[in-house]
């Protein structure tokens, strides 16, 4: 370091370091891989929204991107594999004055815990779900997942997924999430402007973060490492606001549509309930929320 | 002109945590200024992690600190003995 | 711990005509539980029905969610953010909720899960009796680790230990059971609710002291550890992941093993604490009779005609069934010539007795496979032979 001055100051200190657990870094995601460029997304977020960090709560799962809960400076839960959504559910309904986000794989969410985000969805629960998307079940070995595309290889497909694929997206939107959106890890700065708007706004908000996985999707399907991963979201992704869900399908090193697809406004559950049940029973109803 | 007399472009100071890096080169290869590479140095786990090539040339972007998957790279504002024109970080 | 009296607004004071589901959501809201997260199972489903529609007027949260496996989620989510929860399932709901009841056990979260039992297995018998859970509630979940079970044997009791339930579960912080059964469910009896100031209750143990000296599982000097709720600025973590003191996830032997014994230790060295037993005339009898829940209520009628025969019985009802009143049932095996066994199932709790009495006297099982209650002579001849 070039320093000219006679005063000595002390060693600048990594930003990420008042959000994350410094007692357990350095993490053990592998080189190249994307979930740690969402994390910083993620705090980029937080700072940015100047959010009250006592009143935000981070739930995840079960699978690489379920351990980014013990990693962050947060009220953190770290459950079992699938059940994030639905214990993030009765966390927000206990707490309704914190903000809760599912930090979660796609594997977690969409694979065992896919009847959890639908109903989370139809219901409008307010929450805020990220599902880094890797196209695999990373943690375990790189098994054929959900979302893992047609003809990519997988430790349980090891000659080729002969299986449809789910398209994110679609599915948030079609289930009720009020704000849908999908970006990958090299849209850094475009994921962390989303994460904004979902930490402010109220409902069910979908975030689909496409990441690398090195050592596994892209090691199989003989892809490179996480600069060729990189390089196909530079080359293949493309920004469409507003696009249709319907036609946002991935196939094996396909176009990635990217962007935000729904914003749009409806009644929370809470709200719903609480609108509905006093309209109903008067002065004998008891807001919920009113009372701790 | 005396409009831009004051104003000076910022430029970033560059902190690598060599130990913490895993040589995965995302910093490297997306600086818009080109002014990281890799080092032909170990680090404790045996990766290469980057070194700043060209340090005059950093302006600050961050665009290093945000990729990085290892929160292993920051950068800060390189202090200067004139005053210059007071920007805000730009991430 | 902290003592607390019940909120008024939760308590339905005074004499009624109800079911033993109706009690149970009766003693949750007495005890304080505003939160319920629960899924229709028949013949459970009538408690979810009352708390519906009771707990708006109250001021609380009931959902129903998609389906039990979210049930337990939003439970222990919802008790780390500070409330006390409940639900009601039976035998095919208990197993969708095994695993999570594990996550409870390992964080260390008060849940009150009640089980209305029902024939099984699989889907059995939806609409008769059952007490064929007996051994799940112990070790359905997999892994190492104690939980608390009691048995009411009438709908006043299930007010009752729905109550008890609670403060059990909030002193140990572990996953407590009230497990019923469709008859006693279903049958309605009276139930008289004390007023508020006379029900006694105990809150979690708080952590008020200074934030950055806070460790989720540093054990108290009683061998419970603090709890906080979410949203107080802990910042703390937890995991289902084996964990030291911080919260964070070890994964070593030497971890595993503090950590498991801990979660056996807490309940096994309170067990005479948490233990409740109703014993009647156990002096001099040469049988006894253990038996829990309704079956108790029938064995009762054998009972009596075995005393007009002449011989000496005395009764032991397990009212706590989970930790297991070991140490009593020693001490009566060496006085009685045998222990008979009636259960409305192949023979669960009997295997506990046979291993606790360990051949000093012998046990005799009475099995009912499930549908119905015994017929009080089948335990009369049981009675007969263990002479």
């Amino acid at each position: 370091m070039i320093k000219a001055a006679t005063k000595t100051k002390p060693e600048p200190k990594n930003p990420m370091e008042g959000i994350l657990r410094m007692d357990r870094i350095p993490h053990i995601w592998c080189p190249g891989c994307g979930i740690g460029t969402v994390v910083t997304s993620f705090a980029e977020a937080l700072k940015k929204n100047k959010e009250d960090l006592d009143k935000v709560a981070i739930v995840s799962g079960i699978g690489c991107t379920g351990r980014v809960a013990g990693y962050v400076k947060l009220d953190s839960f770290h459950t079992t594999h699938g059940r994030a959504v639905p214990f993030a559910t009765g966390l927000k309904l206990a707490k309704p004055d914190m903000k809760v986000v599912v930090f979660s794989g796609d594997g977690d969410i969409s694979g065992i815990g896919g009847n959890h985000l639908i109903h989370a969805a139809r219901r409008n629960m307010d929450l805020i779900i990220i599902c880094v998307n890797n196209f695999n079940y990373a943690m375990t070995g790189g098994q054929v997942a959900a979302t893992t595309p047609l003809t990519a290889n997988a430790s349980t497909a090891p000659f080729g997924n002969y299986e449809y694929a789910f398209n994110l997206p679609y599915l948030a939107e079609a289930s009720g999430a009020t704000y849908v959106a999908r970006w990958t890890s090299l849209h850094f700065r475009r994921t962390t402007k989303s994460m904004q708007e979902a930490l402010k706004k109220r409902g069910l908000s979908f975030i689909e973060v496409i990441a690398p996985c090195v050592t596994l999707y892209a090691r199989r399907n003989r892809l490179g490492d996480g600069l060729n991963l990189l390089k196909y979201y530079y080359d293949q992704s493309e920004i469409q606001h507003g696009a249709d869900t319907r036609g946002l399908d991935i196939s094996y090193q396909g176009k990635l549509v990217v962007g935000k697809f729904v914003d749009k406004e409806k009644p929370t559950f809470l709200d719903a309930m609480n609108q509905h049940l006093s309209g109903v029973l008067g002065d004998k109803y008891v807001p919920y929320g009113a009372i701790k | 002109m005396p409009y831009f007399g004051n104003l000076k472009p910022i430029i970033g100071e560059i902190h690598i945590n060599k130990d913490r890096c895993k040589g995965c080169a995302f910093c490297v290869e997306y600086c818009p200024r080109d002014v990281l590479e890799l080092s032909d140095e170990f680090n404790i786990k045996g990766y290469h992690p980057p070194f700043v090539k060209k340090p005059e040339e950093c302006c600050y972007c961050q665009l290093c600190e945000t990729i990085c998957p290892e929160f292993a790279i920051f950068v800060t504002v390189k202090e200067e003995e004139e005053e210059g024109e007071k920007v805000e970080s730009r991430s | 711990m902290k003592k607390s009296k019940a909120d008024p607004k939760g308590v339905l004071t005074g004499s009624h005509f109800m079911d033993g589901d109706h009690a149970i959501a009766e003693g949750g809201l007495a005890a304080g539980c505003r939160f319920f997260a629960g899924y229709p199972i028949t013949p459970s489903t009538e408690t979810a029905e009352r708390f519906a529609s009771r707990i708006p007027m109250i001021g609380g949260m009931f959902i129903q969610m998609e389906d039990e496996l979210g049930s337990i989620a939003a439970m222990i989510g919802a008790s780390w953010g500070g409330k006390k929860v409940m639900t009601v399932t039976s035998g095919p709901g208990f197993s969708l909720m095994m695993e999570n009841i594990g996550l409870a056990a390992m964080m260390e979260t008060p849940v009150v899960i009640a089980n209305v039992q029902r024939g099984g297995p699989s889907t059995g018998l939806p609409t008769l009796t059952g007490q064929q859970d007996m051994m799940q509630a112990r070790f359905g979940s997999h892994g190492d680790y104690r939980i608390i079970a009691l048995s009411p044997d009438s709908p006043q009791e299930c007010f009752d230990l729905t109550i008890e339930a609670f403060n059990l579960s909030e002193i140990y912080r572990v996953p407590v059971f009230v497990m019923t059964d469709e008859c006693v469910g279903h049958m309605h009896e009276k139930v008289v609710i004390p007023p508020a100031e006379e029900i006694e209750l105990v809150e979690r143990k708080w952590y008020t002291g200074p934030i950055d000296k806070y460790l989720p599982y540093k054990n108290d000097k009683d061998g419970i550890p603090f709890m906080v709720k979410a949203g107080d600025g802990y910042l703390f973590h937890t995991t289902g992941l084996t964990h030291d003191e911080r919260g964070y996830p070890v994964i070593n032997a030497e971890t595993q093993k503090i950590n498991v014994k801990h979660l056996i230790d807490k309940i096994d060295n309170n067990a005479e604490k948490i233990i409740k037993i109703e014993e009647k005339e156990t002096d001099g009898a040469e049988v006894l009779v253990i038996s829990y829940g309704i079956t108790s209520r029938v064995a009762y009628k054998a009972v009596q005609d075995a005393k007009q025969g002449g011989i000496k019985v005395g009764t032991l009802r397990l009212i706590t069934v989970w930790p297991f009143p070991e140490k009593r049932i020693k001490e009566l095996a060496k006085k009685v010539k045998s222990i008979v066994v009636p259960e409305i199932n192949a023979g669960q709790v009997v295997l506990e007795v046979e291993r606790v009495t360990a051949g000093k006297c012998r046990v005799v099982s009475v099995p009912h496979y499930g549908g119905w209650v015994h017929d009080p002579d089948d335990i009369l001849k049981a009675i007969k032979e263990a002479v």
